[in-house]
């Protein structure tokens, strides 16, 4: 081990830098351009030392500073709707949305794509931890936990090696931490074998009056790193792993770059956290996630207008070899940095030793303006804190349609075969094709993945999987609580990004609604190819586009979400797959609607209208390998009546169960709605039976009307203009659709429940 | 004034909040004990909830049985104070050797989250006398190490003095032998079981109501400690 004296002169220092203006550095190396470096020297007079370089390095990574997403993101802001639920919003660690009775709810999504395919379960596990102290570092307490997952094709061995280790790193953290997991999503395709996404989201409830904002203000404050100790894991994450694309050889090159979870930590710092905020001992608070120190400095300073002198060597390390660079951009997990009142220092240092989190002051707040940091008492970086945190470099990146979307479109899926009317076999063909569907990874039940997860811990679960959005009780005593949803169809995107973009929108808003849960904001995680490639670009752009004005349309404000780019192994971007989530309020959870038909003798009744739309259907795709045409219309004044219906339905009490009908069409939600709730039924169908079994159309639900209440239901469909076709009614042990086949529900149970298990043991 | 049923929370408990409120639904007076306090505040049953004690990467329960409040459990334990050891709690309690036999990782090596059905196989115990013996339940598995194992001497022994508690029906889980989901001590007042019965109390929250029993029996059995004169006060000062 190197002594303080050999370290520090081991280091570059701001007087270093001034007396060696020539010395190269390795700015290409740690993902800055010539201009970005350049950029640099004229913010500071001067070349940046080696620490300064790091923290720029970082923060001006894509995945710290949005240099490419930023100029479109602006949409969300621009086109935000009037609403009165937001207390913050964009540009916090997430959005803390009202719902009522002096609640606040924060929820956020995030991507931990790269570190999922490179390091599957550490990846996965730190992606969940991560997501967490955003939320705790808003004064929520953390209380539910979801994932968006996509894979490549179920029976690739790469997936075999991918999806175990990314559910079972999920799995370990979230369980270990006590939050349980209400839901998410389960896809594959060819185009997320080299690049699967790993999407976690995270809500937290609070009272309004605890909501805590990332500002270092009141010079004099102390600047107090708690947590895990720094060591070298995770260093360049931001700008080396997340912020470029895989080469196709050579991963384990990039395997240090990945963190390690302790979940246990995790736990113990969030009962700490919450016991400060308790307290009343905290000023400004910030997580530790990506870029580190250097992040989280760098915010906390710019946020609150003010500057930092941070101490270097304070900081208790793992790896005492570590030096000043390593440890700004080291992304060792499980810390946060608290702006604490010189005063409060010793009440906050004992509550962080009941719960045995170690705790250092390692620097104060200023009034100078400047982020200064010393190491060993040399001066190792002087920046204007703003430059790096808020003034990163903005990108215009060229734009362009590709040409092959024409003739993607011009592909229409009308010319594929589908089961006619006509022909003697139709009611075996129809048969054949549910089948198919519902015993594909696709289409299959995923208890196999949800089963790994603790979906009662802490006890306030009413809805989890296998229905269409997760639902938690906030309060006990007037049975308010929160549903969520997460949505995305990357083959939606491929063939209209704009449209994808507000189908999967329009999906988590109705897999809220479909509960009884009023929608109220949206959250989402843009996951994308790379940003250099002008078609990748071009289908940001649109789904961007899409979101923001859809949010405008459904009167539901973006709050926060995460952008994911370089989704790509070599030149093959995925699919374009952005995934939405919404957050809705439920008003008295003892009147949630879950989506089994759990009772004989209710009427069955479709809403919306059903055409024949078949682009991007999971039909097409696992029928005839077809993926062309245009996606389904996305209608989202259809979409609005259908959720007011449904939540006016659930209040009043007349819904035994409802389902939102989307992937494999009304023929997947009648199977998953039969097995859910252990219960047959018997449909007749009114046109074209493919058309009503398979089509995606979307704005459409399938509801099973109380007994009695069929009148009253109705009245309100009409009154709403939500379009009614009564289908059949609950009962028996079969899915009967009159006149063309039945499956008992024992056979439907096998096929279903049968399809990952294979795959995966 | 109603029994005092503690709820331990070690660091890593993650389902205390859900023991406290289940004893809260049975009539009893929930009170939380915390793991480095070596008192019992005088309550009158002890819970020890699932969670993940210490963190437990090195043996569920291992450390946490060296908890100053664990000393005090141990002493009562004696003295008949009933003790209930749910997932992590069973784990401590066999590594307390309080129970016999370990808790080792699941059959098919994945965390199980399941609604499992368990038979009640003794109703005598301090926990399960509301039930009758046979009763079927649903109670909620959630484990990762939760596979029941003891030699077979171990074994024939649990079931020749029936301290079986329950047992798994519709197919075993986790690889438990013979099938057992929880044990109970000699003296019937310590029992352990690896499904969470606090998680079934509420058809809006769980899978149903059924595991309500375990609160309700001991709520039982301590009324009738109290009303003959015993508490846990006699038992501490032994602990002492």
């Amino acid at each position: 081990m190197s002594g303080p004296g050999t370290t520090v002169a081991a280091h570059d220092t701001v007087a270093a830098a001034v007396a060696t203006p020539d010395r190269s550095q390795p700015f290409a190396a740690l993902g800055l351009t010539a201009d970005e470096f350049a950029r640099i020297v004229s913010i500071l007079g001067r070349r940046p030392t080696d620490a300064e370089l790091a923290i720029y390095s970082v923060m001006w990574s894509e995945h710290c500073s949005y240099k490419s997403s930023r100029k479109h993101l602006r949409q969300f802001a621009d086109k935000a709707p009037a609403t009165d639920v937001l207390l913050a919003g964009i540009g916090q660690n997430a959005g803390v949305v009202d719902i009522g009775h002096g609640y606040a709810v924060t929820f956020k999504i995030e991507s931990h794509n790269h570190p999922s395919y490179v390091e599957p379960f550490q990846g996965a596990a730190t992606g969940v931890g991560g997501i967490v102290r955003d939320i705790l570092a808003m004064g929520a307490r953390p209380v539910a936990v979801m994932d968006a997952l996509r894979f490549g094709p179920a029976d690739a061995p790469d997936t075999h090696r991918v999806l175990p280790g990314v559910v079972s790193g999920i799995s370990f953290y979230g369980n270990c931490l006590g939050l349980p997991n209400i839901g998410g999503e389960l896809a594959f395709d060819p185009c997320y074998l080299g690049n699967p996404l790993v999407n976690a989201l995270c809500v937290g409830v609070l009272r309004h009056e605890d909501l805590k904002l990332a500002a270092a203000t009141g010079p004099g404050n102390q600047v107090v790193l708690f947590g895990s100790r720094t060591g070298p894991d995770g260093i360049g994450g931001a700008s080396v792993l997340a912020s470029a694309s895989f080469g196709g050889a050579g991963e384990g090159a990039k395997r240090p770059s990945v963190q390690v979870g302790d979940p246990f930590m995790e736990k113990l710092l969030v009962e700490c956290c919450l016991e400060l905020y308790q307290a009343g001992l905290v000023v400004g608070i910030q997580d530790l996630g990506a870029a580190g120190v250097a992040c989280a400095t760098t915010e906390l300073a710019a946020g609150g207008g003010t500057g930092m002198r941070v101490w270097l060597d304070q900081i208790p390390l793992r790896d005492a070899s570590l030096g000043p660079a390593e440890i700004l951009m080291s992304e060792s997990q499980e810390r946060m940095m608290a702006i604490v009142a010189p005063e409060h220092v010793p009440a906050f240092m004992a509550i962080c030793a009941k719960w045995d989190v170690h705790a250092t002051v390692i620097g104060e707040v200023t009034g100078s303006g400047r982020l200064e940091m010393t190491w060993h008492g040399a001066h190792v970086v002087d920046i204007p804190p703003g430059s790096a945190a808020d003034e990163g470099p903005v990108y215009d990146r060229p734009v362009r349609r590709p040409d092959t979307q024409d003739a993607l479109a011009a592909d229409d899926p009308a010319r594929l075969l589908r089961p006619s009317p006509a022909s003697a076999g139709v009611g075996a063909d129809l048969r054949a094709d549910l089948m198919l569907l519902l015993g594909s990874p696709e289409g299959g039940d995923k208890t196999w993945v949800t089963e790994q997860y603790d979906r009662y811990v802490r006890g306030d679960t009413v809805l989890a999987m296998p229905h269409d959005s997760g639902l938690l009780r906030v309060d006990d005593s007037i049975g308010l609580g929160v549903a969520l949803a997460t949505d995305g169809n990357g083959r939606y995107c491929e063939l209209d990004p704009y449209t994808g973009t507000q189908l999967a929108l329009a999906e988590a808003y109705r897999n809220v609604a479909v509960s009884g849960a009023r929608p109220l904001a949206v959250t989402n995680c843009l996951n994308f190819g790379s940003p250099e490639d002008p078609a990748v670009m071009w289908q940001f752009t649109e789904a961007v586009r899409g979101l923001a004005d859809g949010c405008q349309q459904l009167g539901v404000p973006v709050t926060g979400g995460n952008v994911s780019f370089y989704n790509q192994t070599g030149n093959a971007p995925i699919q374009p797959t952005p995934v939405v989530g919404v957050l809705g309020v439920h008003d008295d959870v003892r009147r949630r609607v879950g989506s089994g038909f759990s009772r004989p003798d209710a009427a069955i009744v479709l809403l919306g209208e059903t055409r024949a739309e078949f682009g991007g259907s999971l039909w097409a795709w696992l029928r005839h390998g077809h993926l062309g045409g245009m996606p389904p219309a996305a209608d989202l004044n259809a979409e609005r009546a259908l959720a007011d219906v449904l939540v006016a339905a659930a209040a009043r009490e007349l819904l035994t169960a409802a389902h939102d009908v989307s992937d494999g069409g009304l023929a997947i939600a009648l199977a998953e709605s039969c097995l859910a709730g252990g219960t047959g039924c018997t449909v007749a169908l009114p046109a074209d039976p493919a058309t009503f079994l398979f089509s995606e159309s979307a704005a459409r639900a399938v509801v099973a009307v109380r007994p009695g209440a069929e009148p009253e239901f109705i009245a309100v469909c009409q009154q709403a203009r939500v379009p009614t076709v009564r289908l059949g009614a609950t009962g028996g042990s079969a899915l009967v659709v009159s006149g063309l086949f039945s499956v008992p529900l024992d056979e439907l149970r096998e096929v279903h429940r049968g399809a990952l298990p294979a795959l995966f043991g | 004034m109603t029994a005092r049923i503690g709820v331990v929370a070690f660091p890593g408990s993650l389902d205390d909040r859900d023991a406290l409120r289940a004893v809260e639904r049975a009539g009893a007076t929930p009170v939380e004990l915390w793991h480095g306090d070596p008192s019992l505040h005088q309550v009158d049953a002890v819970i020890l909830p699932g969670g993940f004690s210490y963190g437990d990467y090195l043996r569920c329960g291992a450390i946490a049985r060296f908890a100053p409040v664990m000393a005090e459990i141990i002493a009562a334990a004696a003295h008949d104070l009933p003790v209930l050891g749910i997932c992590n709690g069973f784990q401590i309690l066999c590594e307390a050797h309080l129970l016999p036999g370990a808790l080792t990782r699941n059959q098919g090596r994945r965390f199980i989250n399941r609604d499992v059905r368990i038979r009640i196989e003794n109703n005598t115990s301090a926990w399960t006398n509301g039930y009758d013996a046979g009763d079927e339940i649903t109670v909620v598995l959630k484990s990762g190490e939760g596979a029941y194992v003891a030699d077979e001497p171990t074994v024939a022994d649990l079931e020749s003095r029936g301290q079986i508690l329950g047992r798994y029906v519709d197919g075993n889980p986790n690889g438990s032998v013979a099938e057992i989901a929880g044990v109970v001590s000699a003296a019937g007042n310590v029992a352990g079981l690896m499904p969470h019965p606090e998680h079934a109390i509420d058809i809006l929250t769980g899978p149903g109501a059924e595991g309500l029993g375990f609160f309700t029996s001991v709520l039982r059995t301590a009324t009738g400690r109290i009303s003959a004169g015993a508490t846990s006060t006699g038992a501490r000062s032994t602990g002492r």
